[in-house]
């Protein structure tokens, strides 16, 4: 079974009195353990795709089928326990809480799905460690560099062991060398057994993956998959399915 | 996610939100402060105000009645014309009555009379001079504070002897001792065998210390042959008031021989009236009281309301990361809710403080004190207004859709 499997999904939105296409009847699979690239310029529909992926909208029509369940007509408080449980959000902004540390940043996913404060602590405090802030918990996002940002949201896309990890230009706002290292810690979560799509605009971000899904005029213009570079399997070390156990 | 956690959060949250944007949070909960203070003082100063009256007004015996020619609240000038033409009461009635009534513990005629009252040299002015028997002790449970009451062989045998009130006493005798001294009134000597108890004033009209008391007989002789008596009558117990009135009533109806169908033509007069009057005015003046501060907090909700309008506006794009990563619309409802609750709650606790402190100023005045059940209400009309006020953003807020509130920086 699919991870997540889009049949026929459109969306439409309308502008005053005109009605802009954004998905045009998109077909798309995606298996758990793949590390997936969506690109596409600017206008293209790439971000609308995102973000029905991401269960932050819904599609006019079509079903999208995401770990066996129908997410297409859920209403808003459903998505948002779906978001919560199987989805990772990293963005290109970051989008921290600016007025709390790294830790509650964190443990805030956690917070809405319920988990137990000394669980909870727990298991933020892991995901920190996993991005390599062990030593940056209590700092609020303004007393961190753009790549820890990041990686406090990394983190907290890791937190609740999503079937996903989403992540929307997550290198757009850093220099080059961080962005590389964002881009090595996403490589080592795929490694490890997680799911990974990016959405990005750069070759050389979308290269890192194993499959690329260009978009263009709200239609799939290609799907292609990679061989790795470097002679890498392209299957991920452990079996798909399995989660990641910490 | 539990309530509880959401609820911690919140807290959590709104702290975070109050400290960050300091002045305005301390605007906004003046607006709250200043309608809680009113609304609290107003409070206090109505209960106060009850308690002084009813404090006042227990001089009078809850269980006695007072039967004169008068009803003590006329409802028409028809019904005063109608009273102005009853027969006065006699003594010879009052003795029947006093012979044939098993529910009262006490019953005893009342004249009284304005008059200069002199000692050697020196007169007080406007002495109010009462004409009762030794039951009045029991009626009116006035004490004497030296000497003794008028005994039942005096008020029978109308010796030439009186009571006086504790403020006829110092102007009189200033330091002498009155107990054994001679009084004149109208040329009558009496000699002083009593001094009243303190008292104080009777609704802030008449003095209760200003009084003379002799017995009725002597009154008599001095002053008129026929007074306007009344009679003060106790009742047995205070759980048969009703039956004692009853009684009362028909005794003096025998007495005055009326014939069945005819009306009264005496009226039963009793403590309760004035403190039935009393709460329809007392009423009246602290809906319109509460009405009026209630608008001072009103207007400190809608601050409330529109801080949290500008509060949700510029933490949209929190709002959409909120959502993004699970928040329901619950959790953000509630997440503003709670941050108006706080800023009322912090409001409502200092301005008990303040009206706390005002207190004391009220007490120049009033007998007042902030009572517990006032704090309750303060705190829960606070914490009302912040989740009335803030209901409507805090809606707002929960219903955005997370892509468009992401897309806001």
């Amino acid at each position: 079974m699919s991870l997540i499997r889009l049949q026929n999904i459109s969306r439409r939105y309308e502008m005053g009195s005109e009605i802009i296409h954004a998905l045009r009847d998109v077909s798309l699979e995606i298996q758990r353990g793949e590390y997936v690239a969506i690109m596409g310029p600017s206008g293209s529909g790439k971000s609308t795709l995102m973000n029905v992926i991401g269960c932050l909208d819904t599609p006019t029509s079509g079903e999208y089928i995401l770990n066996g369940i129908s997410v297409s007509d859920m209403d808003d408080d459903e998505l948002a326990e779906i978001r919560n449980r199987e989805i990772g959000f990293v963005f290109q902004t970051f989008n921290l809480l600016a007025r709390s540390n790294a830790l509650h940043n964190v443990e805030l996913p956690l917070i809405y799905a319920g988990v137990p404060s000394e669980e909870r602590r727990e298991a933020a405090l892991q995901a920190l460690r996993q991005v390599g802030l062990s030593d940056r918990v209590s700092h609020k996002p303004n007393e961190l560099s753009g790549g820890q940002r990041q990686r406090v949201a990394v983190a907290r896309a890791l937190v609740t062991r999503p079937s996903i990890i989403l992540a929307d230009e997550p290198t757009g706002n850093l220099d080059s060398k961080t962005g590389a290292e964002i881009m090595d810690l996403f490589d080592a979560l795929w490694r490890r057994g997680n799911t990974i799509i990016l959405v990005t605009h750069e070759e050389t971000i979308a290269k890192r993956s194993r499959r690329i899904v260009r978009i263009l005029d709200g239609l799939i213009a290609s799907d292609e998959s990679l061989e790795s570079g470097n002679g890498e399997a392209l299957t991920p070390v452990l079996p798909a399915g399995r989660r990641l156990e910490f | 996610m539990t309530f509880g956690n959401e609820l911690k959060e919140g807290v959590f949250i709104s702290w975070g939100a109050l400290r960050a944007n300091k002045l305005r949070s301390a605007l906004t909960t003046l607006g709250i402060v200043i309608g809680v203070v009113t609304v609290t003082l107003m409070g206090t100063a109505i209960e106060g105000l009850n308690r002084a009256f009813l404090k006042n007004i227990s001089t009078m015996g809850a269980d006695v009645f007072f039967v004169m020619r008068w009803s003590w609240f006329n409802h028409s000038y028809a019904d005063w014309l109608k009273m102005r033409k009853r027969q006065p009461l006699t003594l010879a009635q009052i003795k029947a009555v006093e012979s044939q009534l098993t529910l009262a513990r006490a019953v005893t005629p009342v004249a009284d009379y304005r008059a200069p009252i002199k000692y050697r040299n020196r007169t007080s002015n406007g002495v109010s001079v009462w004409g009762t028997t030794d039951q009045f002790m029991v009626t009116s449970g006035v004490t004497v504070s030296s000497g003794r009451f008028l005994s039942a062989e005096e008020a029978d045998g109308g010796r030439p002897v009186c009571v006086i009130g504790a403020d006829v006493a110092t102007n009189l005798f200033q330091l002498e001792n009155p107990i054994g001294k001679t009084v004149r009134l109208n040329q009558t000597a009496l000699e002083v065998i009593g001094i009243l108890e303190k008292q104080g004033n009777f609704l802030g009209e008449f003095n209760l210390d200003n009084r003379v008391i002799l017995p009725l007989r002597q009154f008599m002789s001095t002053f008129s042959r026929y007074p306007d008596l009344r009679i003060e009558v106790k009742a047995l117990s205070s759980a048969q008031m009703d039956e004692a009135r009853e009684e009362l009533r028909g005794v003096l109806r025998k007495v005055r021989r009326l014939a069945p169908g005819e009306p009264d033509d005496f009226s039963i007069n009793q403590q309760e009236m004035i403190i039935e009057r009393f709460n329809r005015v007392a009423g009246t003046i602290a809906a319109v009281g509460l009405f009026i501060t209630g608008l001072a907090l009103f207007v400190g909700g809608i601050g409330i309301m529109n801080i949290m309008f500008v509060s949700v506006a510029e933490r949209t794009h929190e709002i959409g990361i909120r959502k993004a990563i699970g928040a329901k619309r619950r959790t953000i409802l509630i997440q503003f809710l709670t941050e108006a609750a706080s800023i009322c709650l912090f409001g409502g606790l200092l301005a008990l403080g303040i009206a706390y402190g005002l207190t004391f100023a009220v007490q120049k005045f009033l007998p007042a004190t902030m009572s517990l059940t006032v704090v309750a209400i303060a705190l829960l009309v606070s914490i009302f207004t912040g989740v009335a006020s803030g209901f409507f953003p805090a809606w707002r807020a929960a219903r955005m859709d997370p892509v468009e509130a992401l897309r806001k920086e």
